[in-house]
């Protein structure tokens, strides 16, 4: 690859340069602000947890609070997954391939979790499916308002991920499909869907990380209660008690998580672009998806040619 | 032309469809302006024109007003260097700008408290340096730049991708230098990506409340934004107060809804 790199005719000036920018100082300055915005206090927070040793971390990581509330954060958001993976993908689906009047105003709302304060969020929903529900649905300080909770604010996820695959499928191969007589539903199952099921997996697991770390939705929703509090809450309260130790471990469980998540999506989003050459460029201006870009140098390279 | 599926299963998939929306977004946005506004414009405009009210409105603009533009101009320079500049370390940038995306805003909280706090690594030499920083607006202002780093950074980089550097190249040859290449070229061509990731900054900005929360305080007319007077007035049984700052919000994220949809619209032309 390298030796292909090189014996490409290379324009003088691959690109802009901007003065400062691309030498050592522009790098310099985002490695900077990096390391003072984001690095520094994840640094005091792996520092803080691991504070009295590995056991202490251990013990704190995984007392029994804290693991139950893992597993109600977990549980809760495998189901809104599943759910909004589902749902999801029938609203990509009717945004993309049916018409219908408001589609546009639709497809705006779709957005509304992303621009609406958490809190607020919890508010409302405290409003519609709390004690004084217009539709006499009282779900509120209980397991399902955090499954409700979640789902509100990872609706978009989903939707706005299957959506570009969409619009840029080949409808070719399901009308070679439907003249060769399958049925819409065989059609979803053996063209469609394989050829979403990248998008589907990256957006599924944006909303899994997304999910996991959810807070303002859910506190006043669910509440506080031991029962109904998710991780984020777990330390929130823990960090009131004045026990930051327990909270710090905790928290670096959940960073880990998300880190895990983020290398999951890279994972999937490298499936899809092997997939669908074009997607990374679709999914840029559409979604509000993290790395709708691959930096690796032969992409890179690509750019440039 | 054929459809792929006969009438009544698209039928069927508009009403599970739109039902879901319509329980999941619509009834919850109908719900808050009815709430609000049951009794009137008088008790939530009361309410937000209060003094904290109108103090935590200030102070949310501020936050807006210091993070947005910090940003935006990391975004772009963060941007141009991931696209244009191959370096080893672009991957760990990358990675280290999408993290506030899959974190939890308490966890991003907790790091700043930890790091600032009494007993942090930089806390106890900045008190004594007489610089206060959790617990009042320094230490907001740092977790909403930390909240908000991805966005401009996202929507930036794929434009830049598909413009290329062919324009960039002609305007070099005919002379331009770096900045004038920058202003007459690269900035008009990716300018609608970047209004897009500084709408979604603003919007997470102004929305944000877990890591603000804990680094705040949370005092009524010192430390509280709007998102966390929202908060309180809600423990406190102030519930014109809590839905009027809830409307408000609401109505910043519809104009930013509307913002977005411009702006989608303008970059595909």
């Amino acid at each position: 690859m390298e030796a292909h790199a090189q014996s490409r005719p290379v324009a003088p000036r691959a690109g802009l340069h901007l003065p400062g920018v691309g030498t050592g100082l522009g790098r310099g300055t985002v490695v900077l602000y990096l390391s003072i915005i984001v690095l520094l206090p994840l640094a005091a927070l792996a520092s803080k947890s691991f504070e009295d040793g590995l056991g202490s971390f251990w013990a704190q990581a995984t007392s029994p609070p804290a693991v139950r509330a893992y597993e109600l954060t977990v549980i809760c958001s495998l189901i809104v997954v599943v759910i909004n993976g589902f749902f999801g993908t029938i609203i990509a689906w009717l945004l993309v391939r049916d018409s219908f009047p408001g589609k546009s105003a639709v497809n705006a709302v779709i957005d509304l979790p992303f621009a609406l304060p958490t809190i607020v969020a919890s508010l409302v929903l405290i409003e519609l499916y709390g004690a004084h529900s217009p539709f006499g649905i009282d779900i509120a300080l209980t397991r399902v308002a955090v499954v409700v909770a979640l789902l509100f604010v990872t609706l978009p996820f989903v939707v706005r991920a299957v959506q570009p695959l969409l619009i840029e499928m080949d409808r070719e191969m399901e009308e070679a499909a439907a003249s060769l007589g399958a049925g819409g539903f065989t059609i979803f199952r053996r063209i469609i869907f394989p050829n979403l099921l990248p998008g589907l997996a990256a957006g599924v697991a944006l909303a899994f990380a997304r999910a996991v770390g959810e807070y303002g939705s859910v506190l006043l929703f669910a509440g506080t209660l031991p029962n109904t509090q998710v991780s984020s809450v777990f330390i929130s309260t823990q960090i009131e008690s004045g026990n930051e130790n327990g909270a710090a471990a905790v928290s670096v469980v959940l960073l880990f998580t998300a880190l895990a998540m983020l290398g999951l999506i890279r994972l999937f989003q490298r499936w899809g672009s092997k997939h669908e050459r074009s997607q990374g460029a679709g999914a840029g201006g559409l979604t509000v998806m993290p790395m709708s870009g691959n930096f690796t140098e032969k992409e890179a390279d690509d750019e440039n040619r | 032309m054929r459809t792929a599926s006969p009438a009544p299963s698209r039928w069927a998939l508009r009403v599970v469809g739109l039902g879901y929306l319509t329980l999941l977004l619509l009834a919850p946005l109908v719900a808050i302006f009815y709430k609000t506004f049951e009794h009137g414009l008088a008790p939530p405009i009361e309410a937000i024109t209060s003094t904290n009210g109108l103090h935590a409105l200030k102070l949310s603009l501020l936050m807006v007003v210091i993070a947005v533009p910090l940003n935006t101009i990391f975004g772009i320079g963060c941007a141009l260097l991931l696209v244009r500049h191959k370096w080893k370390g672009n991957a760990l940038i990358d990675s280290v700008i999408n993290l506030p995306f899959a974190m939890s805003p308490v966890v991003i909280g907790l790091a700043l408290f930890l790091l600032y706090g009494a007993k942090g690594w930089l806390g106890p030499d900045l008190a004594e340096a007489g610089v206060e920083i959790l617990f009042s607006v320094p230490g907001m202002v740092l977790a909403s730049i930390f909240v908000s780093i991805p966005f401009v950074v996202r929507e930036t980089v794929p434009v830049l991708q598909e413009i290329g550097t062919e324009q960039e190249q002609a305007a070099s040859t005919l002379g331009a230098n770096a900045w004038q290449t920058f202003w007459r070229v690269t900035l008009p061509s990716i300018r609608w990506g970047v209004a897009y990731g500084v709408v979604l900054t603003t919007a997470r900005v102004l929305g944000e409340f877990g890591a603000v929360s804990i680094v705040s305080g949370s005092r009524s007319g010192e430390t509280e934004t709007l998102p966390l007077y929202v908060k309180k007035a809600f423990d406190n049984f102030e519930f014109p107060a809590a839905y009027g700052a809830s409307v408000l919000l609401a109505l910043l994220a519809l104009t930013t809804l509307l913002a977005m949809n411009v702006l989608k619209r303008k970059e595909d032309a």
